[in-house]
């Protein structure tokens, strides 16, 4: 049966499978009744329920298999960080502030429609690249690499890309040109890419 | 890819004893999710694919719109719910209510997720072996779960024996034959079939018999997991 009221911390780096609930450390600086005046940090027993894991009465559930990860908070805090599940998946689920390679399939009036491998297309405005104006519109035809980031994505509503930062520069994203390969990789390998 | 055996003594279905079982998963190269189980001699294979886009009409608004098909080895797929030996799409809707029950289909609303089930050989306890390949190629493609399930198929005999994980010959000479869903979480029944007559005293005695060989397999199910993800 499933794993039941099992410590966090003596999980971590194993498999863990749907269903199994993982007991949090008690915070013993929490204190729910005692309101504290004055300036005080923002609470240092922060957890972050990471992708993988549900917040569930005493403890997290368990919703993906895969190996258990945990990170300490920084600052030195002595509870904290965050814990997440590392699972295999072939299937991209869109994440805001992750950078991907789209194809753009349709122009729908001021909207590029981009195939970004999700479950619905990407929606990416025209003014969304350096230097775009009214006046002045990128050339995006139908069939384009974009490699651009997401601004909003989550499961309500439609995906929205775009090419250009915060601060307005592209930083490497926008149209690729037209040498070169597309490979389609599973999502694993991806990460490691980007943690190297 | 991974592949465990388990073995279990007493095989060949008799008594509270399961036939040996293996799986595999990964198998596919082009649906996202996909397992492979063999129990004895039943074998089935599952591909899962989501979430993804969904067709217009189909789309929920809260949740993610699940649909399984059930392919058997020889004929066509069932339209109809047939009476009967088989079942048809009764089947399906049993498989699909299970898996609703366990998928978090509210963190994916307006998305599709499709499972397909090809039976390659079936000699006995089918349905419980499409319910343990729906289960791993849930967890091969990355859904989010509440818990898992597996499913066990009972044989009463008409002398009133319990047999559990009934071949083919077993199940046609029993008097009644049951299959349950139970939950990883509490052991909890998901869904239940049956077909023929028992009393109510025995259809507790099959669940309860169900239910301890729903352990082994939820074992089972973590064994191969930690095989698959000790090479990674």
């Amino acid at each position: 049966m499933a794993a039941r009221g099992v410590p966090a911390e003596a999980c971590v780096g194993q498999v863990v499978l749907p269903g199994d609930v993982l007991l949090l450390p008690a915070h013993p600086d929490e204190d729910a009744e005692r309101l504290r005046l004055g300036a005080s940090a923002a609470p240092r027993g922060r957890l972050l329920c990471g992708p993988g894991l549900r917040r569930s009465g005493a403890g997290l559930l368990v919703t993906k298999c895969g190996l258990l990860r945990h990170r300490q908070a920084g600052g030195g805090a002595a509870a904290g960080g965050a814990f997440w599940v590392d699972s295999q998946q072939k299937r991209y689920v869109p994440v805001k502030g992750d950078h991907v390679i789209g194809i753009v399939t349709a122009k729908a009036g001021d909207v590029f429609k981009v195939d970004v491998g999700g479950s619905e297309q990407a929606s990416l405005s025209y003014l969304a690249f350096e230097g775009a104006t009214k006046r002045n519109r990128p050339n995006v035809q139908v069939g384009d690499l974009i490699y651009g980031q997401f601004l909003v994505a989550n499961k309500d509503m439609e995906p929205e890309m775009v090419c250009i930062d915060s601060s307005g520069r592209a930083s490497g994203m926008g149209v690729i040109g037209q040498d070169g390969f597309l490979f389609k990789v599973s999502l694993g390998l991806i990460r490691n890419r980007q943690d190297v | 890819m991974a592949t465990a055996e388990e073995e279990e003594d007493g095989g060949g279905g008799g008594g509270c004893c399961l036939r040996p079982f293996s799986c595999e998963q990964g198998l596919l190269s082009r649906p996202d999710g996909s397992a492979a189980f063999i129990q004895g001699d039943t074998s089935v294979l599952a591909g899962l694919y989501g979430p993804g886009e969904v067709k217009g009409s189909k789309e929920l608004p809260d949740q993610a719109a699940l649909e399984v098909l059930l392919r058997p080895k020889v004929g066509l797929p069932a339209v109809t719910p047939r009476l009967g030996r088989g079942g048809g799409a009764q089947r399906e809707q049993l498989i699909r209510r299970t898996c609703e029950a366990v998928l978090l289909g509210a963190l994916h609303p307006r998305t599709a997720v499709t499972l397909v089930l090809q039976v390659l050989s079936d000699i006995g306890s089918l349905l419980s072996c499409c319910l343990n390949a729906a289960c791993l190629g849930l967890l091969d493609a990355g859904l989010p779960l509440a818990s898992l399930f597996c499913g066990v198929t009972c044989a009463l005999r008409p002398d009133g024996r319990l047999l559990l994980d009934p071949t083919a010959r077993q199940e046609q000479e029993a008097r009644a034959v049951l299959t349950f869903a139970i939950d990883s979480a509490d052991g909890k029944v998901l869904a239940a079939t049956a077909k023929g007559s028992c009393s109510a005293e025995e259809l507790q005695q099959c669940l309860a018999a169900a239910q301890r060989a729903a352990a082994t397999i939820f074992r089972f199910y973590r064994d191969s997991l930690r095989r698959k993800y000790s090479k990674w």
